[in-house]
């Protein structure tokens, strides 16, 4: 080796020990607890207690609630972003600098103003009062959850997309029109495909937050909507049991291992990151 | 006279307060090879793109074949264009995007197939249909949006400046390439370039513009020789471009040093620019030429030396297989059939609108 990659690799050792003691040796001790019992014995019982209904029924419930958080943000996110990419180049940084402001702001104040629009003597609920209207429930039911996801999470779906999408040449599309592709045959064709790195990286950025998420259930489904990451919560704040809650972890790691291969198979150049 | 197949009538197009295209006539004929040549800014790939379709006149039509295609947008039009920087589809092989267009115009499996392997031996890259564009060089790219083109039988292929992020050598080869594919194909090329060799090697017809006007329309040989105005002589080739007077008809004096011409019809004494090209200067014993001047310079070019000579303060560039020592005193010919005299601008606008009359 020589003497300037020598002194390149040291540039490294400040990350190596950050991430040998905060990364590594964590996930170690998830590794271990998740796998012995109270007394130290090895044990499948902590993965295996996925199995029980309150718990299989957590992990579904996140499953779906974040699958339809990260369809409802991919809806939003796509025709937004295509209308970011396609005005001029002036005015849309701005815009996407505007939508990625509240991102900025702390998480839980963002979640916590969410249930004070959404509860029962909330904003809206006060609004339609005045109006004479039947008040709705909103809060503590899992449209909430979603709504609170959606919000929260939409800034990683679009910074992605908007950057596949604003990579595309110009003279790509036009020679798409040029050998007769009309507009949807042209996005068809050309932009999606193209376009799908990002997509996929910004599947990635807002479903496995929503999987792993458990303020948002606390705040918007008020304890009554338990999400696996409530599971696993209680397990080590309330139960003190770190075996059982790294076990259960361990099973949400391997969903979210799932969906990292998935992208990085997808997305072989490494387009798709920010 | 070959029948008329494009035909821009009064083409006007602005970009914000900027003037790009002013009242634009041009007329393309079947089967030729039509270059629009000038410096950047003068408005050649507006033109280009306003025939394909990607930007809209202000005001003005576009004919093709007698149809107003005004208003067509580049899908319905019977055009094909390759683009600068390629535009290939990366997502896809080579062969998927060849057959794009075909694709497209649900043509029949063996068909898209047949023309696949055509366009690919005409573009000299048989056997590339499974690779990926990005692995190809620069050349091959610019060859497979040529093929990706061409596979779509279009009467007319638009090419903007394609050669322009290629390196000399093979630009020279894919000049030769372009000439033989228009010979192959027999139908319209309408190339936009701002390399005057590149125009000259490869034109029929040569269209310059400069600053949204057309400057001279001809054949190389006509832009070259007998260019219009000093923006045609000063942007094609070398050149020695002076101001000088017309003193009477065939006699023009440069620097008050009269020079016969072949020009009439000028007046007496009037201002006009004349344009001698370096290898028409002859360099004589100082005795026999009409004026006399001392080689400041010689640089040493391949084929011939470039010498410049000081003529009481003004200087002449000379191409000459002779080379002459700097300080040497020398004499200087020029025959009157290669004096080329042109009419003086009266102002700025004129200029730009290259007005010759």
């Amino acid at each position: 080796m020589s003497k300037t990659s020598k002194h390149t690799a040291m540039l490294g050792l400040p990350y190596y020990a950050w991430a040998i003691v905060f990364i590594i040796v964590p996930l170690f001790m998830v590794v271990y607890y998740g796998l012995t019992d109270k007394t130290g014995a090895f044990t499948l019982a902590n993965i295996m207690a996925i199995a029980h209904p309150a718990h299989s029924k957590a992990l579904w419930t996140s499953l779906v609630l974040s699958l339809e958080s990260t369809a409802v943000c991919l809806l939003l996110a796509y025709p937004l972003c295509m209308i970011l990419a396609r005005s001029g180049k002036s005015s849309n940084s701005f815009l996407v600098l505007f939508l990625i402001v509240p991102m900025w702001m702390n998480f839980l104040l963002r979640t916590y103003a969410w249930q004070s629009i959404l509860e029962k003597t909330g904003i809206i609920n006060t609004f339609l009062t005045a109006l004479h209207l039947p008040t709705q429930h909103l809060i503590n039911t899992k449209g909430g959850i979603i709504l609170g996801m959606v919000y929260d999470f939409l800034p990683f779906m679009i910074l992605p997309i908007y950057n596949a999408l604003a990579k595309i040449d110009k003279n790509v599309i036009h020679a798409a029109h040029d050998l007769g592709a009309n507009d949807l045959q042209t996005f068809l064709r050309i932009i999606l495909p193209l376009s799908m790195p990002g997509v996929i990286s910004g599947i990635t950025m807002v479903f496995i937050p929503g999987m792993t998420t458990f303020v948002i259930s606390s705040l918007l489904g008020g304890g009554k909507i338990l999400l696996i990451g409530n599971v696993i919560e209680q397990e080590f704040t309330l139960a003190y049991d770190w075996n059982m809650g790294s076990g259960l972890s361990l099973v949400l790691l391997v969903f979210i291992i799932i969906n990292i291969v998935i992208q990085m198979l997808t997305d072989k150049d490494g387009e798709g990151v920010m | 006279m070959k029948d008329e197949l494009i035909t821009l009538r009064s083409v006007s197009k602005s970009f914000g307060d900027k003037l790009i295209l002013d009242d634009l006539n041009l007329t393309i004929h079947e089967n030729e090879f039509v270059t629009l040549l000038g410096p950047s800014g003068c408005g050649k790939s507006t033109t280009l793109r306003i025939i394909g379709g990607f930007e809209s006149p202000d005001s003005g039509s576009v004919f093709f074949e007698g149809r107003d295609i005004t208003n067509l947008p580049p899908n319905k039009r019977q055009l094909n264009m390759v683009f600068q920087n390629y535009a290939l589809f990366t997502h896809m092989s080579v062969a998927e995007n060849i057959a794009f267009g075909l694709k497209i115009g649900k043509k029949p499996k063996d068909y898209i197939e047949d023309k696949i392997r055509y366009a690919l031996r005409l573009v000299n890259l048989e056997g590339y249909e499974r690779r990926s564009p990005s692995t190809l060089s620069g050349g091959q790219q610019q060859r497979i949006a040529i093929a990706r083109a061409i596979v779509n039988e279009p009467k007319v292929l638009l090419l903007d400046e394609p050669l322009g992020a290629l390196d000399l050598k093979l630009r020279q080869d894919m000049q030769y390439e372009l000439i033989r594919l228009k010979n192959e194909l027999g139908i319209t090329f309408i190339y936009v370039t701002h390399d005057q060799q590149e125009a000259l090697t490869m034109s029929d017809k040569i269209v310059v513009m400069n600053q949204g006007y057309i400057q001279q329309e001809g054949t190389p040989e006509q832009i070259y020789n007998e260019p219009e105005n000093a923006f045609v002589a000063d942007f094609i080739g070398d050149s020695n471009l002076f101001p000088a007077v017309m003193v009477r008809d065939r006699l023009v004096a440069i620097d008050d040093n009269p020079f016969e011409c072949v020009d009439e019809g000028f007046g007496v004494n009037r201002p006009v620019d004349i344009v001698i090209r370096p290898e028409d200067v002859e360099i004589v014993p100082p005795a026999r030429g009409t004026v006399t001047g001392v080689v400041t310079d010689v640089i040493f070019k391949g084929v011939h030396y470039e010498m410049c000579i000081d003529v009481k303060g003004r200087e002449w560039v000379c191409h000459s297989t002779v080379a002459h020592a700097v300080d040497e005193e020398v004499g200087i010919k020029v025959d009157p059939f290669n004096i080329q005299v042109m009419k003086k601008p009266e102002s700025e606008d004129e200029e730009a609108a290259g007005i010759n009359e």
